[in-house]
Order: structure tokens, then C-alpha cells, then sequence
């Protein structure tokens, strides 16, 4: 499929020139593309930060909500759906700091759902503040001593959780990137993309060339379903590991679980709503 | 003393009292469902403590020849379950009252306030049948002989209720039951009291429920198919009954990770196409108020089930309030219409909740159902609903290939259109936004989409439910309540039997009818009564139509008003003189 499909017509958009976020977007129309989703099988459900205006930047339905609240939204929608694909899409801050409760949750509750991180280790939208996963000793105008919280682990965090799916990609490299979403989609199960970009305007510290000194792949001798190996790579600080840490295909999924899918697969939202001969019984059972 | 207890008032207020833990809702619970199978009106309601174990709750179970909806303070049979109940409800025992219980329970003080005590060995009898456990079901089982309740009827319910149990414990809760029963029996003076022609033969035929199952029915007939929440007391009860019903009605029930999670769930499950609901408390709501202001940008229905209590804070997490109106109202930032409804009966429970999904769903807003503690928790007896006419209105549009979620109308409701319904495409975004939920920062746009969103108030108003006038259309003076003191003002009205005072009950308290400020000009004198410190109630009128109300009712110790004590307050205020 050409990607062109997910294209705007005529979109003035908002990230500086030389934003890590126009290779993830890039990236995120050549998977989609790849695996023949359309932009009418497709939610895209952002909260709020550059990251998060992803979806007006891409043809297809959308959810762009409150800062913080990607994953709540995409867990109902896709539960309410599951025909369709839906990809929770945001910035460091908004998933990891406004949202974190709700990431820790969703991985507990597992909803078919694929999590996309645009971690550039700082605020944006709000103009240099230190994000939760800004290194120590990074300087900002609000941390003028330099960032003295131990940076948020989001790869280690999510499989101490046994998530169903956790990887971490660098948007430097298109290839390697798409693929890595491609296996994130097609997965069963909630999946983490944690992606490392730079930011151009606010972080002078962690560019492309830090990035690609301070990152490099796991090996492929790495074995993706031993949890106790991808904690120990996901704790690694000197260079971050990239590539598909973790993944536990055999856990049920949200939808899954809620029942309402046992025997019936049509979309609840699609459904029938004749109520009035059971309601009636359930009221004769109140007599 | 041969068969003491005469029950001439054809009301009878029994109240049991004991420590949480003890089973006392138990008894409740058979009391009720047997009183009311066999032809009594019924009402219940309790006040308990926040914990799980121990001090001191109490539940009145009132007995009537007609139907009842209300607290009482009197006493006229207390059954104590442990050593501190008298004094929990000193207050409340007169003359009037018995109290049957176990001796060391009652001898302190054998004539407290006048009343008058009659020894029952409960424990005994309970070990005799097996241990302390059977306490319960004696005490149920007396109450049932004192009403005269068939065995038969008796035999029904205990095998069903211990169906579980195995046959062992359902044979000694029978022989429980069985003991009860004959004690009771042999303390109704049949002489001078025939309880059994109080019995209506068709309030077998009625449904007995509390609040929260009503709000629950009422969700249930409102197409509701998707629930999240975070428990918080008292609007848990909701949560817990659509659990119970999530196979049969294909409803997703899912206890979310926080209040902010829950309203942002099914915001997101109302966009995918469901009939999403949350149900929450003060404090819950608080969290929740971001996802208000979210539904208003959004436009996407969302039915809140807030159920008050004391606040601020964590307050009094198991009393009851109404003080949580004006949250409801402000609730949220910026400006966009909602509806707030708060029934004062049961059936209204049933009925407005069913009715706030499909509004929710016409005009792509908030509307809250306002419950509270006291209204949560009480159950009586109510004529089955009658699901004639009840439908579930849904305003899903299959969308074109040009479809815009935000086109511009004339009442300033867009087509609403879902993703996987259609060719078109469907955006929602927080930001202002253009037509297709783009960002935008056109100004005159955003003029536009404010007008649009607000426009939408106008035929909301047009169906706004009217105020209930209870009482002589040629009124002096007007009560006016709202929500959950429906019950307890009308009985306090009915004991004044004044022509001249009536009752004016409001179900939706926004937006306001349009007839709110003819009612009130009518009257000489206006009384507001209100479960708050504030009359928050009183303001919102003020606002809305310039009256102001300066007789005020006002209760917040975290109870509920009782008949008694409204009777005289409004006495009290009537020969204040008249002021308007």
C-alpha cells in the first residue's frame, strides 16, 4: 500500500525544522503502509506536546485528547472495537510523567494496543523543562543545578511488569525503527516502542550524535522471551540497548478478558440494543 | 407479661442496632424482601461508619399500611445487637419504644426514656441452634412472627437465600427462623392490633430496591454498555450492580487505575460508539472534572453518577450531602452546556438515568445524575417500572467519505459519526478546532465553534423536566427541594396537613424550567430545604431567575433529615413570620 494514503493535503506543522518527529511519522506511514492498514482501520490517540499533535499531521481517524491520557482512551476504544487498530502515540512527558499511573495500568490490563514513545528526554511544548527521562545532571531553566531524579526507566519498568510487548527504537534509523513498529502492531497484546530522538531546540545534550554513541542493538543471540535477560539489558545505562527487548505472546488480552467477545465477535459498539424482554426479567427478580 | 405490643399507628419503625460485622444488613435484606412479599409497605435505610468492624450502625426498617419513603427519628421497636446500641440511639427512644434483646443488652437501664423492655434470649436461643450466627436470623425471624409473615413464606426464602449452604445450614437457619417466629407471634397484642389488614395484596407485586439499583436499572434501560470507575463510597453500588448484569446486557465493566482513567475511558469508549457511564463520589469526581471539560471540547456523551457525601476532603466517607451541586455545575474549565438531573424517587432514579443517555448521546454532552448517600442506600417498595416507551436513542450516523465531525449546524449539533461505521474519517481533538478536529488557532473560528458548542443549550432547554408541585395548586407557601429530600418533605407535609403549604420538587436542577420563577412568585412566603450549609440550591435559583430565598432548611451533620424534625422546622419557620 502507498503510504501517500495517510497523507495530508495541506498541513502547516508545528515541529521545528530537524524534529526527531518527522522520521517517527515518517516511519510510522512506511509500517502502516507495509501491513496494509487503512486509515479507516486505523485510531491514532495522542494527549498533549509536540509528540502528541502526530495525528494532525496523518489521514486517518484520531483521538487527540488530554496531556497524559493517550493510553485510557485507545484501552476503551479498542475494547469497544477491536477490529480496528489502534496506536497510542506521545511524548516522554505525557506518558511517562502526566500518565504514568495509566502506562503502569495498562501493562497490568493488557489491552491489544501498541504504545508509541517519542522520548527525547525533555519538555518541548513548554520550552526546555527536564521530562522524566532526562539524564542526571541535565541543565535546564528550571533545573538550573541539573536534573537530580533518577531518570525514568520505561524498558525496565514495563518488564518488571511482564509486558506483553517492550522494545526501544532511535528514529535515526528509518529502517530498523519501522520494523520494530511493525512487530509492535502485529503483536497480541499491549506493546511498548519507547523511540529516542533528538530535540533540536531544547535538548543540546542528547542529539543524533549522542544518540548513536550511546546506543547500539541487541545481539541477536538475545532471547526475547527470557524476562530475567531483558531486565538485565533494560537496566543497562552506558549505552542503551536498542531493538525488541521483551515479549510474552501468551497473555490474554483486555479485550479478551471482559467477556463480551466469548462468543459473539461483532464490536460492541456495533451491536443490537434491545434490552426490554431481559430487563423485564431482571426487574421480576426484584419483586 | 402476656403479648405486650400493640402497634396501632399502622407505621411501625423498627431499628436494628449493632456493630459493622455483626450481619445486621442481613437481616435487612430478609426483612424487607419478606415483609414486602407478604403485603407491607416497606422503606430502609441506614447510617453506618466508615470501617469494617465494630462501632456503631444502625438501619430502621419502617412496617406501613401505605407507602413510605422516609427517616423517622422515633423508635417504636429496637432490637440492639450489642452492648453500645442503646446508647448509639438514645436520642430516638421514647415512650413509644420497645426493645427486645438480650438481658445484658437492655438492664442497664430497663425503662430508658420511658420505653419499655422486654428480654429476649437471642444469644441463647442462637447457641442452642448452633452459635452466635443465628442471632441474625432470630432477630428476622421475630420480627416476622410479630407481623404475623406465613411460615410458608418463611420456609421459601431461607431455602433459596442458604441454597448454597448445603442442607445442614439451611436447616438450622429454618429452625432459627422457626424459633424467632414464635416469639414474636407471642408478643403481638392480636387483640388490640390486626397487622395483617395492612396488607396490600399488590405490593407483593412490587419491586423493592435501593438507589444504586435503580441509577444501575436505569443505566441498564438507558443502553448503557460500557462502566469505568475507581470504588468510592457511596457510588460504588452501581458499579457493583451493571457488574452483576455485564453477561446478560454485554456490558463492559472495568475498575479503572483512577478517577482521571475512568472519565478519560469512556470518553474514549463514547467516541468508539459505546454508551459509556462512570459512577464516582466528591473526591473521585474532583479527579474526574479534567474529562467534564474534556466531553464539553470533544463533544462526546458521557453519563456521571455522582453520589454525594460530606466534604471537604475525604469528609464523611458512609453519611450522606448535598453539597456537591455547585461542583457538578462548575465543574470542568471552560464553557459548554451539560444537564444535571437528581431524582428524588426511585422510579425518577430509573427513569432520569435511562433518560441522561439518550440526551447525552443527542446532544454530545455531560449530563450527572446527582444521587447522595441517604438515597443510595435506602430501599423500598415501588411499583415495577413500565418499560413502554423506553428506547434507546441513538444519534450514530454512518459517515460519508467527506465526513467532518465538527460541521458547523444550525442547532449546533454535528452529525455524529464513529471510526470502523463508514467511509469517512473521524477526529476529535481538545485543542479548538476546525470542522475535521484539526488544531486551529483562526480566531474566528474559534468564535464559531464556541457559539456552535453552546448553541446546543437552546434545545436542551426545551426539554427541560418540570418541577413537581406536590400538594394545593393555591399554595401560600411554597417548600421547595431537590433531589434525595423528595420523600422526607412530602411526609413532613402530609403529618402538617396545611392547605396552604405545598411542595415544589425539583428533578433537574439544570438547566432550570423555564416555570421556576412563576411557582415561586405565587407564594407568600418560599422555604428552601436542603441536605447542605450553604443552599447551594437557593444560589443556582438566585441565579437563574433573581428570586432569592431566605428561608432555608439547612442540614449537613451528615445525616439525612427525619419527618419529625422537618415537621417542626418548618413550623419554626412558618410562624417566623413573612418574610419572603
Amino acid at each position: 500500500m502507498n503510504t501517500q494514503i495517510f497523507d495530508m493535503d495541506d498541513v502547516d506543522i508545528a515541529w521545528c525544522p530537524g524534529c526527531g518527529n518527522y522520521s517517527i511519522l515518517k516511519t510510522l506511514k512506511n509500517a502502516l503502509a507495509e501491513l496494509d492498514i487503512k486509515p479507516q482501520e486505523l485510531v491514532l490517540v495522542s494527549g498533549i506536546g509536540q509528540a502528541a499533535k502526530i495525528p494532525h499531521y496523518f489521514r486517518t481517524h484520531f483521538f487527540n485528547g488530554l496531556h497524559g491520557r493517550a493510553i485510557p482512551p485507545a484501552t476503551a476504544i479498542k475494547v469497544i472495537n477491536p477490529e480496528l487498530t489502534v496506536i497510542a502515540e506521545s511524548g516522554d512527558g505525557d506518558m511517562y510523567g502526566e500518565g504514568g499511573n495509566h502506562f503502569i495500568h495498562a501493562i497490568r490490563r493488557n489491552p491489544d494496543i501498541t504504545t508509541i514513545v517519542h522520548n527525547n528526554m525533555v519538555y518541548g511544548l513548554t520550552k526546555g523543562q527536564a521530562s522524566p527521562t532526562s539524564q542526571l545532571g541535565f541543565k535546564t531553566p528550571v533545573q538550573v543545578k541539573g536534573v537530580f531524579l533518577e531518570p525514568f526507566n520505561p524498558i525496565a519498568l514495563a518488564v518488571a511488569l511482564d509486558a506483553s510487548f517492550v522494545a526501544r527504537a532511535y528514529a535515526g534509523d528509518i529502517e530498523q525503527t519501522k520494523e520494530i513498529i511493525k512487530e509492535a502492531i502485529t503483536h497480541k497484546g499491549f506493546a511498548l516502542v519507547d523511540i529516542f530522538h533528538p530535540c533540536v531546540s531544547f535538548n543540546k545534550v542528547n542529539t543524533h550524535t549522542w544518540f548513536k554513541d550511546h546506543t547500539y542493538y541487541l545481539e541477536d543471540s538475545h532471547d526475547i522471551t527470557d524476562r530475567m535477560s531483558a531486565f538485565q539489558k533494560a537496566t543497562e545505562k552506558k549505552k542503551f540497548p536498542l531493538g525488541i527487548f521483551y515479549r510474552n505472546p501468551d497473555k490474554a488480552t483486555f479485550e479478551e478478558n471482559v467477556g463480551v467477545y466469548t462468543q459473539d465477535k461483532t464490536p460492541l459498539s456495533l451491536r443490537d440494543m434491545e434490552r426490554v424482554a431481559k430487563l423485564n426479567l431482571l426487574l421480576e427478580s426484584k419483586k | 407479661m402476656e403479648n405486650p405490643i400493640a402497634l396501632d399507628k399502622k407505621d411501625v419503625s423498627i431499628v436494628l442496632c449493632g456493630q459493622a460485622g455483626q450481619g445486621i444488613q442481613t437481616v435487612e435484606r430478609i426483612l424487607v424482601r419478606l415483609l414486602k412479599l407478604s403485603g407491607y409497605h416497606v422503606f430502609a435505610t441506614k447510617e453506618y461508619m466508615s470501617r469494617v468492624r465494630g462501632g456503631n450502625n444502625s438501619t430502621e426498617i419502617r412496617v406501613a399500611s401505605s407507602r413510605v419513603s422516609a427517616f423517622v427519628d422515633r423508635i417504636d421497636i429496637l432490637i440492639p445487637f450489642h452492648e453500645g446500641a442503646l446508647k448509639h440511639v438514645e436520642r430516638r427512644i421514647s415512650h413509644q419504644s420497645f426493645i427486645l434483646g438480650d438481658e445484658e443488652m437492655i438492664s442497664k437501664d430497663p425503662q430508658l426514656n420511658g420505653s419499655q423492655s422486654i428480654p429476649i434470649p437471642l444469644s441463647k436461643l442462637a447457641f442452642d441452634v448452633g452459635g452466635k450466627i443465628f442471632v441474625n436470623i432470630i432477630a428476622a425471624g421475630m420480627v416476622l412472627g410479630l407481623f404475623q409473615v406465613e411460615q410458608d413464606m418463611l420456609t421459601d426464602f431461607i431455602k433459596e437465600y442458604f441454597a448454597t449452604k448445603g442442607e445442614d445450614i439451611i436447616k438450622k437457619n429454618l429452625e432459627a427462623m422457626q424459633k424467632g417466629w414464635e416469639i414474636g407471634k407471642g408478643l403481638l397484642d392480636s387483640k388490640r392490633t390486626d397487622v395483617k389488614s395492612w396488607r396490600e395484596r399488590l405490593v407483593g407485586e412490587d419491586i423493592l430496591l435501593n438507589g444504586a439499583e435503580a441509577v444501575g436499572l436505569g443505566a441498564l434501560a438507558g443502553g448503557c454498555n460500557f462502566l469505568s470507575s475507581y470504588p468510592m463510597s457511596p457510588s460504588t453500588g452501581v458499579m457493583v450492580f451493571l457488574s452483576h448484569q455485564m453477561n446478560e446486557f454485554d456490558i463492559i465493566v472495568e475498575q479503572a487505575e483512577d478517577e482521571i482513567s475512568a472519565i478519560n475511558m469512556a470518553l474514549g469508549a463514547s467516541y468508539g460508539g459505546a454508551r459509556a457511564m462512570v459512577t464516582t463520589s466528591g473526591g473521585g469526581f474532583a479527579l474526574m472534572t479534567e474529562g467534564v471539560s474534556l466531553s464539553g471540547m470533544l463533544e462526546l456523551p458521557v453519563v456521571i453518577h455522582l453520589a454525594q457525601r460530606p466534604g471537604p476532603a475525604t469528609g464523611l466517607p458512609t453519611r450522606t450531602e448535598q453539597a456537591d451541586l455547585e461542583l457538578a455545575l462548575y465543574s470542568g474549565h471552560g464553557e459548554f452546556p451539560r444537564i444535571i438531573f437528581a431524582p428524588g424517587k426511585l422510579e425518577d432514579a430509573f427513569s432520569l438515568t435511562q433518560r441522561a443517555f439518550n440526551l447525552a448521546d443527542k446532544y454530545q454532552i455531560p449530563v450527572f445524575i446527582l444521587t447522595d448517600q441517604y438515597f443510595m442506600d435506602s430501599y423500598s417498595n415501588v411499583p415495577i417500572f413500565d418499560l413502554k416507551g423506553i428506547k434507546v436513542e441513538k444519534h450514530i450516523v454512518k459517515s460519508e467519505k467527506e465526513y467532518r465531525r465538527y460541521e458547523l449546524t444550525g442547532d449546533g449539533i454535528s452529525p455524529r459519526a464513529i471510526p470502523g461505521f463508514g467511509e469517512g474519517l473521524v477526529g476529535v481533538d481538545s485543542d479548538e478546532h476546525d470542522q475535521e478536529a484539526h488544531i486551529t488557532e483562526d480566531l474566528d473560528l474559534r468564535g464559531e465553534m464556541v457559539e456552535k458548542r453552546l448553541r446546543k443549550l437552546e434545545s436542551i432547554k426545551k426539554e427541560v423536566l418540570p418541577p413537581e408541585l406536590i400538594g394545593n395548586r393555591d399554595y401560600r407557601i411554597l417548600i421547595v427541594g431537590w433531589g434525595s429530600t423528595y420523600g422526607v418533605i412530602k411526609e413532613a407535609l402530609e403529618k402538617l396537613d396545611r392547605k396552604d403549604i405545598s411542595f415544589l420538587h425539583f428533578k433537574q436542577v439544570y438547566p432550570l424550567h423555564e416555570e421556576t420563577q412563576k411557582y415561586l412568585k405565587k407564594a407568600e412566603k418560599t422555604i428552601i430545604v436542603e441536605n447542605n450549609a450553604t443552599s447551594q440550591f437557593g444560589k443556582l435559583i438566585k441565579l437563574f431567575t433573581g428570586m432569592d430565598i431566605k428561608s432555608k432548611i439547612l442540614k449537613y451533620n451528615g445525616l439525612a433529615f427525619s419527618t419529625e424534625e422537618l415537621v417542626e422546622e418548618i413550623q419554626k419557620n412558618v410562624q417566623r413570620g413573612d418574610e419572603k
